[in-house]
Parts: structure tokens; sequence; C-alpha cells
């Protein structure tokens, strides 16, 4: 009577779908929250899940109820002094009493918190940035595979036939099936043209000329390409080979630096980054801040310090140059270099630069990406720079003023390159 | 005889095979002890959908909600952390009658709740009046199916915002979608589908019919307070909103019937958890037991048993801080226990307590106990002094016009009916909800609606008063007031909203 179903195979992921409403439904809040968190996570970290917590009051589902307030008697259990009659006095958080209004206000702010997946995490992420999907695609893509030749196999599909193999192979198959027939049909041909030579008209003659017939007639009937012949050519997928790349970031921190812009700044290096991890294993990231002068920090400092000053980016390059022929020898590394500002730069300095660039750097570089977060108004540094990208094909820049603006710079970056 | 002979099993491994022995076993008791029941399907699930069951509100398909989204994140959340563990089972109330059991169990924990799920709560639901009152065992699989269907149809046709509005709107009144005093038809879901389109057809005609009492003869001064509509409050506010709504676009109507057809459903639920926890409680003790004197199970078997079971039925007294209310397993399981011990071995207590009952044939009492009664009416009739004593319960009054509260009655003789009344109360349904109607329409006017609270021992609304008033009028589709009527019998609008 009882009927036992296993239902573990099926149903997985069954509130994929509730799930997704919800996240859905509360967008702008979980929004908030992961740029809340990408603010305050390292360029490293940026590719994990992320714990969020919205205010429950948004997340809260009305009913009619009792509020506090009015008589109520309660049984509970576990009596130990107390007889009837006691009074005693109300408990500070029980909510009732005459100002009942008021005490209600007290409650706390609860949070409502749940789990983002890395997915969902990064998808949040990308939508200021809005990429496109093919990008987002590969940049959530843990591994890349790249299909290479591996040999030949018997099966595949007609596309991947190699012709020049299959038909060895049926030159081969035919001379090999052809070979007890040829020996056969020499020697009649032998036989036959001694005959012939003698003149005599004997029915042996007849009958030779019907077994050569029989046996080319044979021979003939061997197939020219036979399935068996076939052979396609194989791939497999194997993981990309993976090199090391050090990521330098350049930022100005003097005083026009405001928060609102090192954010946008900070999002262009996560992007810079996460682009940078697909290609290569390995990555080190290399901070440097300068005003008037440059200096290697740690990204707590990079992002969150505040210093201010007059501007000279010709330190940072050079502080960048020195660092490079120390630690990363050219031959071992891939070497990016992102560099953000306002585009305030000491009007003498800025001829420094695109010379520091064009001799020194620039050649060292496999990418120099420049961002000015400062939309119309271009200063000095700005034109110099402009002189550089036309002498570098691996240098870009871009000026941007909001998020989405930072994308374009990514698409010329991976547009693929002439071999 | 060598009684180890019928041992089933002794490791804590379970596998098909095994359940299907056990299943064998305690069905059969479970028939000798007169347990009626539906056929059952046992199904074996994970841990993840487990968390599925929970957030669908044991909906085994529900339709798509972010409110059940919610409900997965919280329950997936708190799980991870290890802050619950899951429940060991989940059970449908259908024909068959599917219980979910977990993977992760021993093969003690899958008897238990084989016992408890499948033959407790099993026969509960196909014999107490209150399930066969108002839900249809049979249909309710095949309803869940056409409401899901239909909703995925409407967010298709309307959009997924448009759906989840009316949809937020009915679950914030679901528990106002119920008929409390009638009957409604059953119908199976072909008849159901089937008469949906006639009902959307002939619902739109007659809604405008509402209207067409304005311009009827105009006697000026006959009593114009007469003109009240509905004639008599109506408390199913849902039922009311689907007939009446003046503006509401057809596949809204459904929808709206949908959420208040599934909250009838689990109306007998809501009245019912002492005693249906406390039934299901009571017979897997039993049959554990009875499975344990005929020797089918080893000792370690009844001791992982009786762990699990002093856990699900362990009451925190009132000041400890694991204190979250009464334990509706411990107070359940205690009084069909407690109820055995009358029948079966009356005190003079008992006897002048429950004169009908004491010395009686136990199975006989029990078996009409679940039957006929819903947990106020169940506690009222059969919570015992000495089951009073044994929990030690108390009452404290809470009146918001004194100062201190008071303990207005202790386990004592001149405690006992007060408390028992006290605790039938705190389960009524109808004390524990506000009681809100629909009073009026402004036929003549704006055709505002007027919804009525009648407080209770003046226990005023809570503060989601105003944003379920808004839900409301968002589906009337004109202004929504709701007033209090206090003691004196002065009305005051408590909120209004459109």
């Amino acid at each position: 009577m009882t009927q036992i179903i296993d239902r573990r195979i099926n149903g997985k992921h069954k509130s994929a779908v509730n799930r997704q409403r919800f996240l859905r439904r509360f967008r702008q809040q979980i929004k908030k929250a992961v740029s809340d968190a990408i603010d305050s996570r390292s360029i490293t970290e940026v590719d994990q899940g992320e714990k969020i917590n919205i205010p429950s009051k948004d997340t809260h589902e009305p009913v009619f109820g009792h509020g506090p307030g009015g008589r109520r008697d309660a049984v509970h259990p576990g009596n130990r002094e107390f007889v009837s009659g006691d009074r005693i006095a109300r408990p500070p958080n029980s909510g009732g009493g005459g100002g009942s209004e008021a005490s209600d206000q007290g409650e706390g702010e609860d949070e409502f918190a749940f789990q983002l997946s890395r997915e969902e995490f990064l998808e949040f992420f990308f939508e200021d940035l809005e990429l496109p999907d093919l990008v987002k695609t590969q940049l959530t893509k843990i591994t890349n595979f790249k299909s290479v030749r591996a040999g030949y196999s018997t099966t595949g599909v007609p596309s991947n036939i190699d012709i020049v193999r299959s038909l060895t192979g049926a030159l081969a198959r035919r001379i090999a099936l052809r070979a007890p027939y040829s020996v056969e049909l020499k020697e009649a041909q032998t036989e036959l043209f001694a005959l012939q030579n003698t003149g005599e008209h004997t029915t042996r003659i007849e009958e030779l000329e019907e077994e050569i017939r029989r046996l080319e007639d044979k021979i003939a009937t061997i197939p020219f390409v036979d399935t068996f012949d076939l052979r396609y050519r194989n791939r497999i997928q194997k993981p990309t080979p993976t090199t090391q790349a050090v990521m330098f970031c350049l930022m100005d921190v003097s005083g026009s630096m405001d928060e609102a812009r090192k954010e946008m700044a900070k999002r262009f290096f996560i992007l810079l980054y996460m682009f940078l991890t697909k290609t290569y294993e390995n990555i080190q990231v290399v901070f440097i801040r300068h005003h008037t002068t440059a200096k290697e920090v740690n990204e707590e400092d990079f992002f969150y310090s505040r210093e201010t000053g007059g501007t000279v980016v010709s330190s940072a390059l050079e502080l960048m140059l020195k660092i490079i022929k120390e630690r990363f020898p050219t031959n071992d590394w891939n070497i990016y270099a992102a560099q953000a500002s306002d585009g305030d730069n000491w009007d003498g300095d800025s001829p420094n630069c695109s010379a520091l660039l064009n001799n020194s750097i620039m050649p060292l570089l496999q990418y120099f990406a420049y961002i000015e977060i400062m939309p119309h108004n271009h200063q000095s540094l700005w034109r110099h720079y402009e002189s550089v990208k036309t002498q570098h094909r691996n240098f870009d820049m871009q000026s941007i003023d909001s998020n989405n603006e930072i994308y374009p710079v990514f698409r010329k970056l991976f547009a693929r390159k002439p071999a | 005889m060598n009684i180890t002979e019928n041992i089933i099993s002794d490791t804590s491994d379970w596998s098909s095979d095994l359940i299907q022995r056990y299943d064998a076993e305690i069905s059969r008791i479970a028939a000798d002890y007169g347990l009626d029941t539906y056929p059952n399907q046992i199904e074996i699930i994970n841990s993840e959908q487990m968390m599925d069951a929970y957030s669908s509100v044991g909906m085994p398909l529900g339709y798509h909600h972010w409110s059940f989204g919610k409900q997965f994140l919280e329950t997936e959340q708190r799980y991870r952390r290890g802050q619950m563990g899951l429940a060991y089972e989940i059970v449908i109330n259908s024909n068959p009658c599917i219980s979910y059991l977990m993977e992760e169990n021993s093969m003690p924990m899958q008897a238990l709740v084989i016992a408890h799920a499948c033959y407790g709560h099993n026969s509960f639901f196909k014999n107490n009046y209150l399930f066969q009152t108002w839900t249809n065992a049979d249909a309710i699989i095949d309803y869940l199916l056409f409401a899901k269907k239909y909703v995925s149809d409407c967010e298709q046709q309307h959009g997924i915002e448009e759906v989840e509005a009316v949809l937020d709107s009915c679950h914030a009144l679901m528990n106002y979608g119920v008929d409390r005093y009638k009957h409604p038809p059953g119908l199976s879901a072909q008849e159901e589908s089937g008469r949906q389109k006639e009902r959307e057809e002939y619902l739109q005609t007659q809604v405008n019919h509402l209207w067409s009492t304005i311009p009827v003869k105009e006697n000026a001064d006959d009593t114009p307070e007469e003109t009240r509509f509905p004639t008599e409050p109506e408390e199913n506010l849902l039922y009311f909103v689907e007939k009446n709504a003046p503006l509401m676009e057809p596949w809204k109507r459904e929808l709206v019937r949908i959420v208040r057809k599934i909250a009838q459903y689990f109306y007998p639920q809501r009245q019912t958890q002492v005693m249906n926890e406390g039934w299901a409680t009571f017979w897997h003790y039993t049959i554990l037991n009875t499975l344990y004197d005929e020797g089918f199970v080893t000792d370690g078997f009844m001791m992982e048993f009786l762990q699990s079971h002093t856990n699900v039925i362990a009451q925190p007294a009132f000041d400890s801080p694991y204190y979250s209310g009464i334990n509706p397993y411990t107070l359940g399981f205690n009084m069909f226990k407690d109820l055995r011990r009358v029948c079966e071995n009356p005190s003079d207590e008992d006897r002048s307590w429950f004169p009908d009952i004491a010395g009686n044939d136990w199975q006989k009492t029990l078996d009409f106990a679940m039957r006929n009664f819903k947990d106020e009416s169940f506690i009222r009739q059969f919570l015992s002094p000495r089951l009073i004593r044994e929990l030690r319960l108390f009452s404290v009054l809470d009146d918001d016009e004194q100062d201190e509260l008071e303990i207005s009655a202790i386990h004592d003789e001149s405690g006992y009916r007060h408390i028992r009344a006290a605790l039938a109360k705190q389960y009524d349904l109808s004390m524990r909800e506000p009681n809100i109607q629909i009073y009026n329409v402004d036929l003549r006017g704006d055709r505002s609606l007027t919804l009525r609270h009648i407080p209770q021992a003046r226990r005023p609304l809570n503060r989601d008063t105003n944003e379920v008033i808004r839900h409301l009028s968002r589906l009337w589709g004109f202004p929504v007031h709701i007033e209090t009527i206090n003691e004196t019998g002065a009305e005051n609008i408590t909120a209004s909203g459109y």
C-alpha cells in the first residue's frame, strides 16, 4: 500500500525561480549593498560571493494583528514561586502598557541577511558597468579552455574530415585488398601473353581472358573510399597556457580627487584586474599613488588615505619604471598599467611625462590605460598623452564621468590583435 | 523463542528495503490500534529539497512568488549557520498522503518519522472534523497544479510585476480569506478549470449590477441607512473582493480566488496545531514502544528514538532563555497521554472532573477526541488538573490600565478552571486574530469600502494596519477605511488608504 519514491535525483534548485523573484524585487537594496561591498573589498577579492543585508522593514509582509496594549491573560509553564494575586513589575521590553505607541518605535531595525552567490554578486557588479553579455560570460567563467588539435580519430563530424589522411588510408586499404587478385592477374596475364606469342588458338586463351576479366572486376569493386578509411581531425579542450602579469595602479591623490572619483577609479582597476585574472594565472598588483611625490603603498592606503598638495605625474611614472627594473624583468612578466587622474598636472611636468612614456616605459609594457575622471575640461596632461597615443598602439586613454563609460576602454584592450 | 529473531535491522543506515519492512510492521501495529489512514506515499529528499518544501509552506507545488524565495533564503541562511536543524519530516494533507523523509536521517529516525507522519498525522488529516469539512485531500494536488499553471499564464500575459502586486495584496489578507461557517462545494480540478471561464464572464456581468441600485425611485426620506451593502457584515474579505470589487479584471479575481482557496486549505491546520502534533507524537511514541515490546527493534534503536523524542517534547520554563511559548508537541503529547491515563487508571480527582471518560476504553476515547475537537475546544474539554500541575502552568494578566502584571491563577484548586479557560482562549483563532469585517460600501458616493474592527479586551490593531488597508484598496480599486468600535460604541476611523 505504501509507495516509496526517491526524489533526491530530481527537483534540485526548485526554489531557484523564487530566489530570482526575491532578488529582482529587492534589486535596489541589493545593488546598494553590492556597491557598498565593492567599496569595502580589496580588488583581488572581488571575485567572491557576499553576505547581503537589507533592512527587514522592506521585506516585511504586513498582516492584520493585535498590537500591544489592551488586556491579555497569558498562560506560561514552569511556575516556581508565584501564587495567585502576586503583582510583578512590567518587564521593560514587553511592549505593553498605556503608552504603547512610544514603545513601538523603539523596536530595533532588524536586517534581513542572506548570502549572494559569486555569480549573482558579479551580475550586480557588472550591471553598473553595462558590459556586453559575451564579456560577462567570459569574466564569470572560472577557467578558460582552448581547443587544440590532438591527432586523428575515427569518429567525428563531417566538417572535421581530414581529406589527405582519409585518402591515404583508402589508398593503403585498396592496395592491400587488391594484392591477392593482382598476383593472380599478373600470372594470368603472363601466361596469356606467352600463349598468344606461340600463336596457338587453344581454349586456354579464352579461359585466361575470362579469368582476367573476372579479376579485373574484382579489383574494380574494391571501394575507392570506405567509411572505414575516414579520419577526423581530433580536438581536445586544453586549459590556456597561463603566465604571470603585474598590474600597476597609478592614482593621483591630490586634494581634487574626491571620494566619488576614487570609487570610480576603483571600479576601473577592479575590471582591469578581473580581465587579467582570466588571462594570467599569477597576478601581482602594485599600487602607486602620487601628488608631488610618488609612493608605493598597500591597497588600503591607496584608496582611503587622503593627502593634499600639487600634482607631479612624472614622479609616479618614474617610480613605476624603477620598480619594473628592480622587480619585474620583462622576459618573465607581462606588465599592465592603469592610471586614474582628474587631469591635474603641474604644467611644466607634462612634457616630462610624455617623454618618459615614449622613451622608457611604453616599450616595456603590454598596455597602458589612462582614464581621466573629468569629462570636458582637458588640461596639458591630456594633450601630451594624446601625442603618446599616436606613437604607441598599446596606449589607450579615455575620459569618463560615470561608471558605464569605463567599459569601452577595455573593448580596445581585449580586441583581437592581428597576429 | 529467541526474541532477537524479529529484529529488522541493527545499524543506523537505512535503505529502501528496510524502510519498506519497518513501514509494514508500523502499518500493522497502527491498524491494530485502529488508526484509519489514507494510503501513504513516502518521498526521500535531501536537505535542499527540504528547505524548498519549508519555504513553500508545505505545498508540494506552489506558484512562484518572491516571498517564498525570501523564506528559502532565510531558512538556508539559518541552516548554514547551524542556528537550526531542519524538521525531520513534512507531511501533506492529500490522498495519498505524501510524507517527505530527509536522507540525512538515521534508520531509527526514519522509523520515527514514518510512525509520526504516515500514521499519526495521516489519520488526523483523514478523520478530524475540521479537515473533513474544509479540505479535500483528493483534489488538492490537482488544484495546486491548476493554480501554478494559472499564475504562470497570467505572468506571461500580464507581466510578473502586475501578478506579483495582486498576490502581495492577497497574501496580506490571506488570514481573512477563509469561510468559517459554511461548507464550500468541493470541485475537482477539471471542473474547476472548466468553470473558470464561465465564472469570469458571469462575474463581470454581475459586478455592474451591484451599482444599479442607484437610479431606483427616490423615496426621499425613506430610511437612508437601510441601504447598507452588504446587508450583513462579511468576514471573508477576499471572498467579498473577488465577488464584488467593481473594476477588477477577471484574471485578478481568479488570483484572489486561488489565494483564498489555499488559505481555506490551511485553515484547519492553523486551528489544530496542538492536537495534530500531539496526536502524531503520541502515536509514534506508542507504536515504536510496541515495536520494541514485540522485539522488532534493538535497545540502541530505542535509545536513539527516545533521545529525539525527548528533544521534540522539551518544554523550557517561562524564565529560561530558550523559552518561546508553549511547545505544541509537549502540550498535545501530554494531553493525549494523560487522557489515556484517565481512561486506564483514573484517580478520584479524574472521576470528578471527567465522569464520562474515567475508566472508559482508551482507544475509543482518544479516537473520539481526535475526530471531534480543535485546539481550543480540546483544551477546554480535556486539560486535566494533574497535567496543569505537572507543567506548572500559571497565567499572567497584562492589563494596560494597571501598572503591574498580575498572576491571575496558578496550578491550585482555585486556579485550574481559570488556567484551562485562558489556555483554550489562547488557541482560539477568533481571539488570536483581530475581529475585522466588511461593514459597508458607499454605493452612492465614492464607492469606498468600510471595515469594522471590534476589539477584544480593548486590544488595538498592530502597526501593519495601514499597509494592509492599502493592499486591500489596491484590490478593491477605491478607498478603504477601517473603523474601530470602542467600548462605548463610538466609531473612530483607525486608518484609511487608497
